[in-house]
């Protein structure tokens, strides 16, 4: 029997009794980012194949979606932050063995392009803004030039989004502290997973049969890649040292069992899976609707399960004699 | 590079957490809040037990996974030595340091908002002096010093005691040695 206990008192707040210290604001950073990811490459993609007939939306107008998503992730992520007046330090420096640090520089790099993606494409995707803006001399000129190099940018902007897509999971998988987070499969999972909702939040908007087909089919590809990614994570969670069975026991009869096997695996993979495998046979277009959201839900409970579990699974567990309630009483 | 090291007594450690008291006198620690701590570690069965006393605190790693992790360099080693402070004028509180830690050694600083840890007190360092719960300690059961000098009390503990790390596994080669 070994007892390890604390005599004295710890009970730093978000540290103790267990790790705390990243939640929604993380979960949704991490969901919202691999999105913009995705938003991104499907754009990129579907202009660079010259779907424009297949596919109208993707290419002329989902990069619009792209900054604004983003947007709206980094927003969470200041929120995020403790000591906020302090956020411009990202940007004075660059670190080579933080993940974070090359993850700031990569959400900056994705605002050119992403506007560039916009710009290139304004004409055809929204031609009641491109005529408001036309009369203006420059304005025109500006729109002629980058409609120019359309491909150009659109070849910009996949590795971009690529980065960011595998970043917000290496982001994690870089702490060893963490034992569930200590994989490299935490990268490619978060990119395919990024470019899953980014395909169903495409699908569900597009308005076009032949580009919500497309969507489809190409998001049930994704689905099936992201089903053997999960896999190999458990694989490798399930085979892996103490603190990574401990990890894995959280999933597997723990804590976050029905979260990550029902919520996840079962709704946010298998039935939308079933679902677009029925839509592409033709025989439930009633249910279209269902799918990318499943897919869009799934995806955020992935991150959720990632930012919370991963915190509780640790190297060291003490168990606190102190109740820290009674600091309250104090005052 | 100077290579400090904290040596830690468990025989000699009764768990009287004078040390735990001196840090929060000695840097102001705020109320709620712990640099460091006293973990009480009970083995075997009755009658065959075995207690060992241990004062814990920020290992200020060689290999500091907090400081590779740091996205603004806020999370430092101090003028080329082991020490690892944090600077709060360049850190953003996004407490990618804490969730490095292997030994959950970190905290939020309130109302602040910056990350605070235990300094080796490095300001009584400088001045040739000991840490607060080094110099604090009734036992005599802490000592504190320098790894590179084989004259120092630490080195000659390490030379001729028994001893051992915290989750040497992690791989961050912490630098506060227990004897047993």
């Amino acid at each position: 029997m070994l007892e390890e206990i604390l005599v004295s008192v710890r009970s730093n707040p978000h540290i103790d009794p267990v790790m705390s210290v990243w939640g929604w604001e993380i979960s949704v950073y991490l969901f919202l980012g691999g999105l913009a990811a995705g938003i991104m490459f499907f754009s990129a993609l579907m202009l660079l194949l010259n779907k424009d007939d297949e596919a109208p939306f993707s290419v002329n107008g989902l990069a619009l979606l792209g900054p604004v998503v983003l947007s709206l992730g980094m927003t969470t992520l200041f929120l995020d932050l403790s000591h906020k007046l302090f956020v411009w330090r990202f940007y004075t420096t660059f670190e080579p063995t933080s993940p974070m640090s090359y993850g700031a520089w990569i959400l900056i790099l994705f605002y050119p392009v992403g506007i560039l993606q916009i710009l290139s494409t304004l004409r055809k995707g929204y031609p009641y803004v491109a005529n408001l803006v036309n009369d203006i001399p420059p304005v025109a000129g500006l729109l002629d030039l980058v409609e120019r190099y359309q491909r150009l940018i659109a070849w910009l902007a996949i590795p971009i989004a690529v980065a960011l897509g595998i970043y917000t999971g290496i982001l994690l998988s870089a702490f060893s502290a963490r034992p569930f987070w200590n994989t490299g499969l935490l990268g490619p999972l978060f990119l395919v997973s990024g470019l899953s909702t980014g395909a169903a939040l495409t699908a569900l908007i597009a308005r076009q049969h032949s580009e919500r087909r497309l969507l489809t089919r190409i998001d049930a590809g994704l689905i099936v890649v992201e089903l053997l990614v999960v896999a190999l994570l458990l694989i490798n969670l399930t085979t892996g040292s103490k603190p990574q069975l401990d990890a894995a026991a959280m999933l597997m009869g723990g804590s976050y069992t029905g979260w990550f096997w029902v919520v996840f695996v079962a709704l946010g993979l298998l039935v939308p899976l079933a679902l677009e495998y029925f839509e592409i046979r033709g025989s439930a277009s009633s249910i279209l609707m269902l799918a990318p959201v499943l897919v869009l839900v799934g995806g955020y409970v992935l991150r959720v399960i990632a930012v919370d579990l991963g915190q509780e699974t640790t190297w060291i567990n003490y168990q606190n004699e102190f109740n820290t309630q009674l600091l309250d009483r104090l005052h | 590079m100077a290579h400090y090291a904290m040596v830690i007594d468990t025989k000699l450690c009764i768990g009287c957490c004078d040390c735990v008291v001196a840090c929060k006198t000695e840097n102001k620690v705020p109320e709620g809040l712990n640099r460091d701590w006293v973990v009480e570690a009970t083995q075997g069965t009755y009658p065959n037990l075995k207690t060992e006393f241990r004062s814990e605190r920020c290992n200020h790693c060689s290999h500091a996974t907090c400081v590779y992790m740091c996205p603004t360099g806020a999370s430092h080693h101090w003028n080329g030595t082991n020490i690892v402070l944090v600077d709060p004028n360049k850190c953003t509180g996004c407490k990618a340091c804490i969730a490095a830690c292997p030994y959950d050694a970190r905290l939020i600083m309130h109302p602040g908002g910056y990350i605070d840890k235990c300094t080796f007190c490095h300001h009584r360092v400088e001045k040739g002096l000991d840490p607060a719960c080094v110099s604090t300690c009734p036992t005599h059961c802490m000592h504190f010093g320098l790894l590179d000098d084989p004259s120092s009390n630490v080195s000659e503990l390490l030379r001729t005691r028994e001893h051992k790390v915290l989750a040497p596994e992690t791989g961050n080669e912490p630098n506060v040695y227990y004897l047993i």
